[in-house]
């Protein structure tokens, strides 16, 4: 982490005054604005779009070769997670698997 | 007969406790949500004040996660901002759902159901809005369900502070941010586009890593959103109840 504290204080300042500002939008406007279709529309995809682009590259690298990692402790752990949250829809079931898988993997590739 | 033909005699103070109330099963997810972000966030240096303090002036669960991973790559603060804000665009749908719902309230309501309005407040709020027409003192409802969410967020973030401190480094538990996202991005996984656009975001993240400034996390959610849109063939609606409550914890 390179950013000095005082740093650190204002970017958490500053992106919960940008959120308060988001929730309050159309409530502050009483009502008297309607959120364009487009806007409506783009909205729908961002939770999937930004947890997947967080995801993915954590579990799977491009190397210089251009090839794909695709034996990383990692990228199986994830995997594992992935069922364990598509059986279950538990969040704590979800970390603790696949934390574990993580572990016993790495413990098998070293 | 129905419910709403019943007196309404309800006063502000059991609104409130049935908006709490009503919050119960959200409080399960949301409880160890706080928990393992206050222990990650302690766990990549970050000073317990400071993790405290963004739960409560952030307050908006998986934007607080990025925000930690974002920081733990030394990613510029400018392109955390930029990516925080495109997290938490989508309580602007919210705040123009619910507006219409709380209109003739002052100001100091407002402001103050403008803070507490994450996707659950939001989800148990405006269900009840569109359930009890008739009844009175609806927004001590949604008061009580956003604190109950709001309490529950600081208490738990303050144990997995604790948390934090006692677990030790070598666990790589950076990777619980991971399965985190996992766990928040497989139920929201619910139709076949959706499926589609979280591969192909996913597999331009793998391919942009290399973009200066960490901008690759930006440039694929775009990418991502650019190709649902396209194939998108939904109408959108104006109530998000069934988004916010897929979503999980705030």
């Amino acid at each position: 982490m390179s950013a000095s504290p005082e740093m650190l204080w204002l970017l958490v300042v500053i992106i919960g005054l940008v959120t308060y500002a988001l929730r309050l939008s159309f409530i502050a406007a009483a009502g008297s604005v309607e959120l364009p279709l487009v806007v409506r529309r783009a909205l729908r995809f961002v939770p999937v779009a930004v947890l997947s682009a967080m995801i993915a590259p954590a579990l799977v690298h491009l190397e210089a070769s251009m090839q794909l990692n695709w034996d990383s402790p990692r990228l199986l752990a994830g995997l594992v997670a992935i069922v364990i949250a598509w059986r279950t829809g538990s969040m704590l079931a979800t970390i603790a698997g696949g934390m574990v898988a993580l572990w016993v993997l790495q413990a098998l590739f070293a | 007969m129905s419910l709403s033909s019943e007196p309404i005699r309800s006063s502000r103070s059991s609104a409130f406790l049935r908006g709490a109330v009503a919050t119960l099963p959200l409080l399960v997810g949301a409880a160890p949500f706080g928990l393992v972000y206050g222990a990650l966030a302690t766990g990549v240096g970050l000073s317990p004040a400071l993790v405290q303090a963004m739960s409560a002036i952030v307050f908006a669960g998986s934007a607080q996660f990025v925000i930690v991973q974002m920081l733990e790559q030394s990613t510029p603060l400018l392109v955390i901002l930029l990516t925080a804000t495109i997290i938490n665009l989508r309580h602007v749908l919210y705040s123009a759902s619910i507006a219409p719902f709380i209109v003739h309230l002052g100001h100091r309501w407002k402001g103050g159901l403008a803070y507490l309005l994450t996707d659950e407040a939001y989800a148990i709020g405006v269900t009840h809005y569109q359930r009890q027409p008739e009844a009175l003192y609806r927004h001590w409802y949604l008061a009580g369900a956003g604190l109950a969410l709001w309490s529950t967020w600081q208490a738990s973030t303050a144990a997995g502070i604790v948390l934090g401190y006692a677990l030790p480094a070598d666990w790589s538990l950076d990777f619980a941010i991971v399965l985190t996202f996992i766990a928040l991005l497989v139920p929201a996984v619910r139709d076949r586009l959706s499926g589609e656009v979280a591969l192909v975001a996913g597999l331009t993240a793998v391919l942009v890593t290399a973009l200066p400034l960490n901008l690759g996390l930006l440039v694929a959610t775009l990418v991502g959103i650019v190709v649902g849109m396209s194939f998108d063939r939904k109408q959108p609606s104006a109530c998000f109840r069934d988004q916010a409550l897929e979503r999980g914890p705030l």
